[in-house]
């Protein structure tokens, strides 16, 4: 059974073309992506390398102008305990990311907290509502712009008679 | 002594609120609203070490229609305050109300946009516990209070 570093290395070598940046910190390898290039990059790893576990997704607002939110992935290789970190910055002109539930199904409830929290949008999502917020609430929390107590009577609440 | 001596033995005579505040106040049914981690001190204070069934309150219901005493014990969010709202309107009158710990009294340390800061924004609460989670021994004082209050009551003359 190869080891994860050599299978790090391999990905690296075999889709050199398609990251942009490698960082590694602390023994995490990150590598930084195109988001055109998301799906196909994640169906690769799931079938080529053995990243069989999506353990998170989750969204940064950079408060920067351009390509001012991240999405990032965490996944698992579970036959090599590897972890392996993938980020997408998202601009702010262009809100969208393609969605990878058709890679991995545990992204659906995880994009929808994205959504919720940032505002991000997923292509092909089956199913894009808010997670955690009301629906019919009109603002991203985790927004920098957001105040950390929200905004009154966003929420109504019922009344005290 | 009194109209007593006219009845004979084995009568006593008595107001009717008396009667009833006294059946009232030891009965005081809870509908346990555990929202976070009140709920597990909810529970200490149900158990046999501090034991609620002193104060007739042993009685926990899980339908509010049995309920008189509603016990918000936790963070109430704003999207379940439109449950604990739901929750007393189902519950008969007369009722009374508890808001067990720093969340449920004033939002505690979650001064922030998902959290209902304070369930008195909708509900009227009849006595505030403080603490983080408050002790057993707290929430059985906010009942011995509710007894107090029920004391206060008139069958007759209030609603």
């Amino acid at each position: 059974m190869p080891s994860f570093d050599e299978t790090l290395s391999r990905l690296q070598t075999e889709l050199a073309g398609r990251i942009l940046k490698t960082d590694l910190h602390r023994g995490e390898t990150t590598l930084f992506l195109d988001k055109k290039d998301l799906v196909s990059v994640c169906q690769t790893l799931k079938s080529g390398y053995g990243f069989n576990f999506l353990a998170d997704v989750l969204g940064t607002d950079r408060f920067t102008d351009d390509d001012r939110y991240e999405v990032v992935y965490h996944l698992r290789n579970f036959s090599e305990s590897g972890f392996l970190r993938l980020v997408v910055r998202v601009d702010e002109a262009d809100l969208t990311v393609d969605s990878v539930c058709g890679v991995w199904k545990t992204a659906n409830w995880e994009e929808r907290e994205v959504f919720d929290m940032y505002g991000i949008r997923f292509n092909n999502h089956p199913d894009l509502r808010r997670m955690y917020m009301p629906q019919d609430f009109a603002y991203h929390p985790l927004r920098k712009e957001f105040p950390l107590i929200g905004i009154e009577g966003s929420i109504p609440l019922p009344a005290k008679e | 002594m009194g109209i007593e001596s006219a009845f004979g033995e084995g009568y006593v005579t008595t107001t009717v609120d008396a009667l009833a505040n006294w059946a009232r106040k030891n009965s005081v049914w809870p509908m346990p609203m555990g929202l976070s981690c009140c709920g597990i001190e909810l529970m200490a204070f149900a158990g046999p070490r501090y034991d609620v069934s002193r104060f007739g309150s042993e009685v926990f219901r899980f339908s509010p229609r049995q309920a008189d005493l509603l016990l918000v014990a936790g963070t109430c969010t704003y999207k379940m305050s439109k449950v604990v709202r739901k929750i007393w309107d189902q519950m008969p009158d007369p009722k009374w109300c508890i808001a067990m710990g720093a969340c449920a009294s004033t939002g505690g340390m979650f001064r922030s946009y998902p959290v209902a800061q304070g369930i008195d924004e909708f509900l009227p609460v009849d006595v505030y516990v403080p603490g983080c989670p408050p002790r057993p021994d707290a929430v059985l004082n906010a009942l011995m209070q509710i007894q107090e209050k029920i004391n206060q009551h008139s069958v007759l003359m209030d609603k």
